[in-house]
Formats: structure tokens, sequence, C-alpha cells
């Protein structure tokens, strides 16, 4: 071990080697500054790849099949117009759709993850997908006549009651599992609690619902992608474009809130601040994505997982979480609408199929810090 | 080695301010009263060690006054200024608290880990400035941690680990520490490199320590001022040969034990009695050779 004389304030920087190993500067300008992480950055790119590429191929399967580099043609403005028809208002949407709602749930369990340090604080583990599912499952159930969700109660009423559903479990979760702090086994134990008396509220609405409507709801449940036009595209949309630089801008202190409670507060990190509007962000995230496709299982939980060992961090960054999010998504979509003849799987069934084993893999090496 | 002569000289260029003052505080978890009328003063340039038997309420009196608890009455000055009445990154700036056995997440390195010290200097668009890579290059070569800077923390050994920690609190540039039990779950060895560390960083860019010690032996050799507590009040302080005495052992830890003078450091040592030999006529102890 090496030991350099220090002067008496330690502010001198004489003598003093250039840089810190495993941390290279990246510097705009004179002001702004950051880490400059090329592995993270990697991987971000390689996810959104994979998207546009699973996308193309998605677009292009169907009763009138088109080459991906057609589809590839017309997304960057080129093709002729029956493909461009096909391609920008049928098809599209669908896809789309899948790829920002992956992206949500990515960004929104990277977050939890990080908040709890613990791998299986992710929002359709704990209970948040499925305060938002009840709550949109209500709307659809007691305020659609005959499956006939429309207009302004589809439109604004389902985002809205999910939005609202997925607040309030949320903070019910969060009040029920506080005690001094928030301990990430606690908190998974007490989601996996509320998330068993939502469900039992989601299937007796399902008993009482006209079939119709039952019927509709439960493929709602699954996590579908069916049948999404252009009006699913916009909500999402919007709320990545406000939501997305909030956590960007918060994920600053995300480093901090890693450490335990007593550490961050010593670095001054105002806590409560900070974690509830983290949390408000990933709910909101979460919520969101539930409201356009359902409750598309497994995808918050496993994207950031993936991210962070593909990344080598500490925790799961959020570009990477965001773009392999959307990939999973998209290529689970592409999978249960091809790979089961004429029969379309809803896409959060596949989404399960993948998840399930992946969540039994955490909880077998639950022993060892999980890393987050 | 040091010796008591330079104990003394260093004791007598304390610049004697109060740095950081307890003035009746009443500290509680809930219905629990840890401690009540409490009065504590951190004099500037000193390393205070804060001893007791387990429940007795140092830590808790740390944890307030490095901010991390309220209050339930009374208040924490730091420089003269109500604490909690400051921006909490404003004391951050200042007031550097290492909590007992704190845990990284796994896989952040050590560099990572350091370089979160200086999260009181930064911003959401300046994370990583060239003042911030001084500091943290600084504050790992001061420790010895620059070779392992690109290890995960949770690969390292218990010793390393508290070096990495030690110099996250270095990187953070703040004058006073609080260091909460620096050397649980150390043996010896590292106890004592830890110490060492800590007395350079007060010897050598006199920061002002305050930390919660178990061992007495250690803390008479690495303190300047002792604060004895018991069930929530200060019992003794001062210097160590004025604190650590066999009444005092007897009032504060109901500890039949021989005070005599540490053979290489010349500070009190504690040499408990123990059942078996409590009833033994007059234990024949060796004589220590003189310093």
């Amino acid at each position: 071990m090496t030991t350099t004389p220090v002067s008496s304030t330690l502010t001198s920087s004489q003598a003093m080697p250039p840089r810190v190993p495993g941390r290279p500067p990246l510097r705009i300008g004179r002001r702004c500054s950051g880490v400059w992480r090329p592995r993270s950055m990697l991987v971000a790119a390689l996810g959104l790849t994979a998207t546009v590429l699973a996308m193309a191929v998605n677009i292009g399967r169907g009763e009138y099949p088109i080459s991906v580099l057609e589809v590839l043609g017309v997304l960057v403005g080129g093709g002729e117009e029956t493909g461009r028809f096909i391609v920008l208002e049928l098809r599209l949407p669908r896809s789309l759709t899948g790829a920002l709602v992956g992206a949500a749930f990515g960004i929104s369990g990277a977050i939890t993850q990080a908040i709890t340090r613990n791998a299986l604080a992710s929002p359709d583990i704990i209970g948040i997908n499925a305060g938002a599912s009840a709550a949109a499952v209500t709307v659809i159930v007691l305020g659609g006549t005959y499956g006939a969700v429309s207009g302004f109660v589809s439109v604004v009423g389902v985002p809205v009651a999910a939005l609202g559903g997925g607040l309030l479990t949320a903070t019910l979760i969060y009040l029920l599992a506080y005690r001094k702090g928030i301990e990430g086994y606690r908190l998974v134990l007490i989601g996996i609690g509320v998330q068993a008396v939502l469900m039992s509220l989601v299937s007796w609405l399902l008993i009482v619902a006209s079939v119709t409507d039952a019927t509709r709801a439960v493929v709602w449940l699954n996590g579908s992608l069916n049948a999404r036009g252009w009006e699913h595209v916009v909500p999402v949309s919007l709320a990545l474009l406000v939501l997305v630089p909030a956590a960007l801008l918060l994920v600053f202190v995300l480093g901090a809130l890693q450490f335990g409670d007593d550490t961050a507060l010593g670095l001054g990190v105002r806590i409560n601040g900070a974690r509830t509007a983290l949390l408000l962000v990933a709910v909101g995230l979460a919520s969101v994505a539930v409201a356009s496709a359902g409750p598309i299982s497994f995808v918050a939980l496993v994207a950031p997982q993936l991210a962070v060992r593909l990344v080598g961090a500490s925790r799961p960054p959020l570009l990477a979480s965001a773009t392999v999010g959307a990939a999973l998504t998209v290529t689970a979509d592409l999978i249960a609408r091809t790979a089961f003849g004429a029969t379309e799987l809803p896409v959060g069934i596949v989404t399960a199929v993948l998840g399930a084993p992946f969540l039994l893999y955490l909880l077998a090496r639950r022993n060892r810090e999980v890393r987050v | 080695m040091r010796t008591t002569s330079e104990l003394d000289a260093e004791a007598s260029s304390v610049n004697g301010e109060v740095r950081l003052k307890a003035e009746q505080v009443r500290l509680a978890y809930g219905d629990l009263v840890v401690t009540d009328g409490l009065d504590f003063k951190v004099l500037g340039g000193s390393i205070t060690a804060v001893i007791g038997p387990n429940g007795c309420g140092k830590s808790t009196l740390l944890r307030a006054l490095g901010r991390l608890m309220k209050t339930s009455s009374g208040q924490v000055l730091l420089d003269g200024k109500r604490i909690d009445r400051m921006p909490t990154r404003d004391v951050a700036k200042v007031l550097g608290v290492l909590p007992q056995s704190p845990i990284a997440p796994e896989g952040l390195t050590v560099a990572d880990l350091v370089s979160r010290g200086r999260h009181p200097h930064q911003a959401w668009y300046r994370q990583w400035s060239s003042s911030d890579q001084d500091a943290v290059a600084e504050a790992l070569s001061w420790t010895g941690m620059f070779e392992l800077a690109e290890r995960p923390v949770d690969q390292l050994s218990g010793g390393q680990k508290q070096r990495a920690w030690i110099s996250m609190a270095l990187a953070q540039g703040t004058d006073l520490l609080l260091l909460d039990e620096p050397t649980t779950f150390l043996d010896l060895a590292h106890q004592i490199d830890t110490l060492d560390l800590v007395e350079r960083l007060h010897s050598e860019t006199g920061r002002t320590v305050v930390m919660v010690l178990h061992d007495l032996n250690l803390a008479a050799r690495y303190a300047q001022r002792l604060v004895a507590m018991r069930d929530g009040a200060i019992v003794a302080s001062g210097t160590p040969s004025e604190v650590l005495t066999e009444q005092l052992l007897s009032d504060v830890f109901d500890l039949d034990a021989r005070v005599m003078p540490d053979p290489v450091a010349g500070t009190p040592l504690v040499v408990p009695i123990g059942g078996r030999h409590r009833h033994a006529p007059d234990p024949v102890l060796p004589a220590s050779d003189p310093p």
C-alpha cells in the first residue's frame, strides 16, 4: 500500500494521480460533468437495436407478410402505398405500444429495485400493477356497457383509474411497510399480501360482471397488445415524455439512496423527499403502462436485472433497463403472435412463462444479498 | 509509538472552540426515552471517544449530533447554528457521519463508493467535476486504497472495507467526523490499523473526530478526551487518566478492574479482575517496565 503525503486541508492536488481508476470523466462545457460509462451506453444501444429489429419482424408478420427490409424502408419514410398503410396505420401502433410500455416497466422496476435494494421489489411483484389493474377493471366492469368501453371512459377513465389505483396501492404498501425506514424484504412481503387482496377484488369484479365485460377484462388482465392503435400510443408517449426526464434528473439522488438511510442522510440527502419523488415517477410509469397494455407481468422485474448484469453495475441503469424492457416486450409479443399457429396469445402469458423461472432464480439466491 | 508527552502537546494545540454542542437534548425512539437533559460539547481539533456499556445511549447521542435523528426537545448546535434548521446539504459539507457497519450495495466498486462522498458537492448536471476527481483520488491514495479502486467493496476484507468507508468520509471533505464504532467486527490488528488511520486524519489533516468505541484501552490510547455514559447520562468526561479510574469502571460498567499505566503509551490500561480472581488476596501483578 502506498500513501502520499497530504496537505493539511486535503484540497491541493499537486503530485496527485490525475484520474480515478474506473471513472473516466465526461465533460460538456465547463459546468456539466459526469462519469463516462461506455458499457452502460453500449447495452442501452444494443437494447434499442434489438427493439427496432423485433418491431420490424413483428410488423412484417401477419396475413399480408412484409419483409423486414421493406418494413424498415417504410419506417424511414420509403415504401409503396399499400405497405405504408399496413405498416404505419395497422401494425406499427401495436409494436410501438409494446416498446413504450416495456420501456416504462423497465425504468419503473429499475427505480423501485434500487430504492429498496431488493431485486424482487418491482411493481409487478409488490402489487402496484395489481392496484392499477383492480382500478382499471372496476372502470371496465362498472363503467362499460357490454364490453363497449369507449369514448371518454376508455380514453381518459381507464388510464386515470389505473394511475390512481397504482398510486393508492403504492402509498398503502409504503405506509404498511414503513418502520423507521424501508427494508426490502418487508416491503416485498407486504406487497405480495396487498397484491393477493387486490386480485381477490378483481376476481369478485369478474364474477359480478357481464360475460362480455368479463371476457374483455380477462384478456386485458393478462396484458395484451392486441388491436392497439395510435390512440393507445399517444397517452403512454406523453407520460414517458414527462416521466423519463424526471427519472433522469432524480437518478443523481438514487446513487446516495442506495446506501442505508443513515449514510444517505449523512451525505446530505433529504431522503423522504427524494424517495417519494422517485417512487411517484416509478409508480406513474408502471400505472401508465398498465393502463395502455394491461399488467404485462415480469418485464419490470426482469429487464432491470438483465440490464444490471449486462452492464456490471451496482444498480440497474435506467436507460439500459428501458431499452432492454422494450426489446423483451416486443419479442414476447412476436412469440405470442406467431409461435402457436393460428392461436394468438396475449403477450403477458409469454412474459410470465419466460419471467417465472427468473423469479425462481432470484428467490433461490436470496440468502445472499440480492443485487440491485 | 507515541508517548504521553506527545499526546499532551497535541492536546494543548487544540484550537478549543466549540464546534458541536448538544444543549438539554431529549432523545427518544417512540415512547422509549434514551436520554433527557443531556449536554455535550465537542471542541475543535480534538479526538473525543464516547464510552459506556451497551444500551447506554452513546450511539443515539452520536446519531443526534450528526442530525440522523431528531431531538424530542433541546437542540444540537453546529458552529453555533441549530443543525436541524440548516439545509442538510450544507451540514454535509462540514460534518461527515460514518454509521456503524454500513452496507454497500453488491457490485459497487471502491472508487464508486468513495465518489459518493462527493454527493453534497454535486448536482444532477455536475456529477464528476475535476475537484471531485481530485478529492477522490487524494482520499484513495491517502488511505492506501488507490490500488483497490476498481475492486467491488463486497470482495474486500473487513479492514479494507473500513478503509474504503473512511476514504468516502475523507472525500466528503468535512473537517468534523462522527464515527460510530469504526472497529466493530475487526480483528485486533485491523482495529489498530483503523484507529491509526483516524489518528492520522486528526494529526495530519486537523480533523475533529468524535467516535463511539467499545474497547476502553484503545479509547484511552487514541482519544484526548473520553466521555463515559450510563443510562443516557454522562457520568464523567475529561482526559483518559481523569476518566478511567477503578471507581468509574465500577460505577459505569459494574466492572471490578485494576487500572495501571499502559506500558507502551502510558495511557490508562484497564485490566478486568473477573470472578475467578475476585476473592484472591491481592493478585500479584508483574511490575511494568518504565516506558
